[in-house]
């Protein structure tokens, strides 16, 4: 298959989601079409948060709406408590849109700028909650109050009266208002001050442990990844890297682009050299015209012939740890069968 | 890295003296409300070749500091008064035309968003172009040339196909590389990067950093480098001044600041990034609230309605600037960081519960930590 294989599954009894060799294309006119998912799988865990990392453009969102079914994928499965949602038709999906929610990166612009705070927060209760307003305003209410958000002064306040960390409050009160398993938070950080980041991630872990979600947690940060998530997976256009606990993969880094990530990030600490070697060489390729064999490597510096004709496939470097490489930066077993 | 400072160890007295000296700016933008005091008495020198880097959240005025110093605020509710000396001139009070003299050829500025220096209908070579010779005599085949070789400098690739690109055609990170080029253009002495990558991966955050450093040691350009992310600067600046409501609350060359600092601010800033060193679901130290309103900001220290070591005499007294650990650093605050002092101040405040010093201590969650929203 194209994608990077699946030994890496678990096929754990307490799977809340399962995603299977999920591709999503885009077609562009002509016979252009854009690779921008191919052939990603991962499970979560029941209360799990599985951190999403990668570069602009990698296909992280897309993976993400993906499993909404927003697009329903190109091909692939996306199994929820043991139901493909691929499988559904559009009626029978609209009755699962309470058990996931989507949090965005844009908090302001992400909130409808000419409804209340009360309003916007009750949104999705309009279709699928109680009837009754004072009802649904107890709700609102109870998920303001716990995301830090004095309910009654924002009540018939709008969104635009409020901080960039304020908005991301009030998206996760509203994204939790129908009491969802799943949310997958779309780089809910990436556009906030540190300060407030802090506050953020602090509280969704706060809110994860009260209301036993589950997290997607999207972002290119891998520090910001590394706080939150169990696991994490490594995307690279349209591919899987590698996938591994998180404490695991910032130990012992597998694939080169995981170290390049890590290399990239700035450590807030004077007496840690920076290599400021690398200033040129950063283009992601075309997800038009990916590379063959490893995507990645046009900017890998161990890449070699079969790297650019044969794609990795996922292999075991230890428990919960996997990577897609031909030339990994520690062992890894050996394949034994590789169906393609 | 090493930084140019590094290289001019060798320096006459001239180059020694300081490109740029600031002293008591202040930048009032006059509202319906009132007055919104957004620099508040700013007071540095910067020498020749050397890196500032600017440090804070959002809305403390970093902005607005980089612009007045520029003469860029030319918003009809805008006043600047103090002294901004640029090369022994000084610049508060000159006219827009003769500021206009200055820019691009003296001190020019990379912005967070690189659209907001291009123009998104006109290709990016002829930006370049028309930009160096509106400030340089050079005929129209020697700028193109030259905006080659710049586009080369600043690791566009296929530089000649490029130059015929809209900006729309390019990636963001290769936007902010021609926004580069085109702040390079006319060879400033002075740069202002404004959060020149808050907007990028990280990837392409630490190659546009590399790039910004490499540039700055081969003009021997002198820069400041605007953040709220202390990590950003870390490695890239010889000082840092951290800002909070308009204010420099702590200065200091940048391995002093990191290891010694003695704002209980800065270490808030520091404690809030997360680290990959540390373990996963390490609770993060969150500064609780936000920045205060600028126009009727806190009595006493501004810091002090979300500060963990806030005693009374904070919300009276404002703190005034002190020196700190050799001659370089200076703070503001009356129980610094790392004092006896302070740390009793921090005991008292969270055996009484203060929320913010509990948030400090990694005790409470967010859900709890906003004691004093300020709603408007
Ligand atoms: N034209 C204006 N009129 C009124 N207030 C203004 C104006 N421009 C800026 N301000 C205010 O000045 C303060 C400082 O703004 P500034 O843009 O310098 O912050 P900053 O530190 O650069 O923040 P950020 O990190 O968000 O870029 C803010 O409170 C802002 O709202
Ligand atoms: N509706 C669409 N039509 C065409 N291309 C798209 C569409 N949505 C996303 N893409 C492309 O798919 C790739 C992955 O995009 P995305 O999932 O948004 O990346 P990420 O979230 O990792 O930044 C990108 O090349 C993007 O341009
Ligand atoms: S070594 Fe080969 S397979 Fe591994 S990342 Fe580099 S290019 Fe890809
Ligand atoms: S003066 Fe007081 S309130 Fe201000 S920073 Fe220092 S300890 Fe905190
Ligand atoms: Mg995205
Ligand atoms: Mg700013």
């Amino acid at each position: 298959m194209a994608g990077s294989g699946n030994a890496h599954m678990r096929g754990v009894n307490d799977t809340l989601l399962q995603v299977d060799d999920l591709t999503v294309e885009f077609p562009l006119g002509g016979d252009r079409i854009v690779h921008a998912v191919s052939g990603i799988s991962f499970d979560i865990a029941k209360g799990e948060t599985l951190g999403l990392v990668g570069e602009s453009g990698c296909g992280k969102s897309t993976t993400g709406r993906a499993i909404l079914q927003l697009p329903s994928p190109t091909s692939g499965s996306v199994v929820l408590n043991g139901e493909d949602l691929t499988a559904l038709d559009p009626a029978s999906m609209r009755s699962h849109r309470t058990d996931i929610q989507m949090i965005f990166q844009d908090p302001i612009s992400s909130l409808n700028p000419r409804r209340s705070v009360g309003d916007v927060v009750a949104e999705p209760l309009h279709v699928w909650g109680p009837k009754d307003k004072d009802q649904q305003w107890k709700l609102v209410a109870r998920m303001l109050d716990a995301v830090g958000i004095d309910p009654d002064v924002a009540r018939h306040k709008y969104p635009h009266e409020f901080s960039g960390g304020q908005c991301q409050r009030i998206s996760i009160a509203r994204a939790l208002v129908l009491e969802p398993e799943l949310i997958i938070c779309d780089e809910p950080v990436s556009a906030l001050d540190v300060s407030v980041q802090a506050q953020i991630l602090n509280l969704l872990e706060d809110l994860k442990e009260e209301y036993g979600l589950t997290l997607v947690f999207i972002a290119h940060d891998l520090a910001v990844v590394k706080n939150i998530s169990d696991r994490v997976v490594v995307m690279y256009l349209g591919k899987m890297c590698e996938m591994s606990e998180s404490d695991e993969l910032y130990a012992h880094p597998a694939h080169p682009y995981t170290e390049l990530l890590l290399e990239s990030s700035p450590i807030p600490d004077p007496t840690v050299e920076i290599d400021s070697e690398m200033i040129a060489g950063g283009e992601l390729p075309s997800p038009i015209n990916p590379p063959s064999g490893c995507r990645f490597r046009t900017r890998c510096d161990r890449a070699d012939d079969i790297c650019s004709t044969d794609e990795p496939m996922m292999r075991r470097v230890s428990d919960d740890h996997y990577v897609a490489c031909h030339h990994p930066l520690v062992p890894v077993e050996e394949v034994t069968v590789d169906i393609s | 890295m090493t930084t140019v400072s590094d290289a001019l160890d060798q320096r006459t007295d001239d180059d020694n003296e300081a490109l740029l000296v600031v002293d008591d700016l202040r930048t009032h933008f006059e509202v319906p409300a009132g007055s919104v005091k957004a620099v508040d008495g700013v007071s540095f020198s910067l020498a020749r070749g050397r890196t500032l880097g600017v440090v804070g959240e959002s809305g403390s005025g970093k902005t607005v500091l980089s612009r007045s110093v520029m003469g860029l605020n030319v918003a009809s509710n805008a006043h600047s008064t103090g002294s901004v000396l640029y090369d022994g001139q000084e610049l508060i009070g000159r006219p827009i035309k003769q500021m206009k003299d200055l820019w691009g050829v003296e001190m020019a500025m990379v912005f967070q968003d690189p659209m907001t220096s291009l123009n998104p209908v006109v290709k990016v070579g002829r930006q370049l172009t028309e930009h160096m010779r509106h400030h340089l005599q050079i005929s129209k085949s020697e700028a193109r040339e030259l905006a080659v070789e710049l586009l080369r400098s600043v690791r566009i690739p296929e530089p000649d196909e490029r130059f015929g690109n809209y900006p729309h055609q390019l990636s963001g990170g290769m936007r902010q590389r021609v926004s580069i080029a085109i702040a390079l253009a006319c060879s400033p002495k002075l740069l202002f990067a404004d959060e020149p990558t808050t907007a990028l991966d990280v990837t392409v955050q630490h190659q546009i950093l590399n790039l910004l450093g490499q540039q700055q040691q081969e003009r021997g350009m002198t820069m400041i480098l605007v953040t709220h992310d202390l990590g950003v600067v870390a490695g890239r600046a010889d000082e840092i001044a951290v800002m909070y409501a308009g204010k420099v609350v702590e200065k200091a060359p940048t391995e002093t600041l990191f290891a010694e600092m003695h704002h209980p601010y800065t270490q808030a800033l520091l404690w809030s990034i997360p680290k990959t060193s540390n373990p996963k679901h390490t609770r993060l130290s969150a500064i609780s609230g936000r920045p205060p309103d600028l126009i009727n900001p806190p009595s006493g220290c501004k810091f002090s309605p979300r500060c963990p070591y806030a005693q009374n005499r904070c919300h009276e007294e404002e703190p005034i600037l002190a020196k700190g650990v050799g001659p370089d650093h200076t703070f503001a605050c009356h129980f610094p960081v790392g004092s006896p002092a302070s740390q009793e101040a921090f005991d008292r405040n969270l055996e009484a519960g203060l929320p913010q010093t509990l948030a400090a201590a990694g005790r409470i969650g967010a859900t709890e930590d906003l004691p004093d929203e300020s709603w408007q």
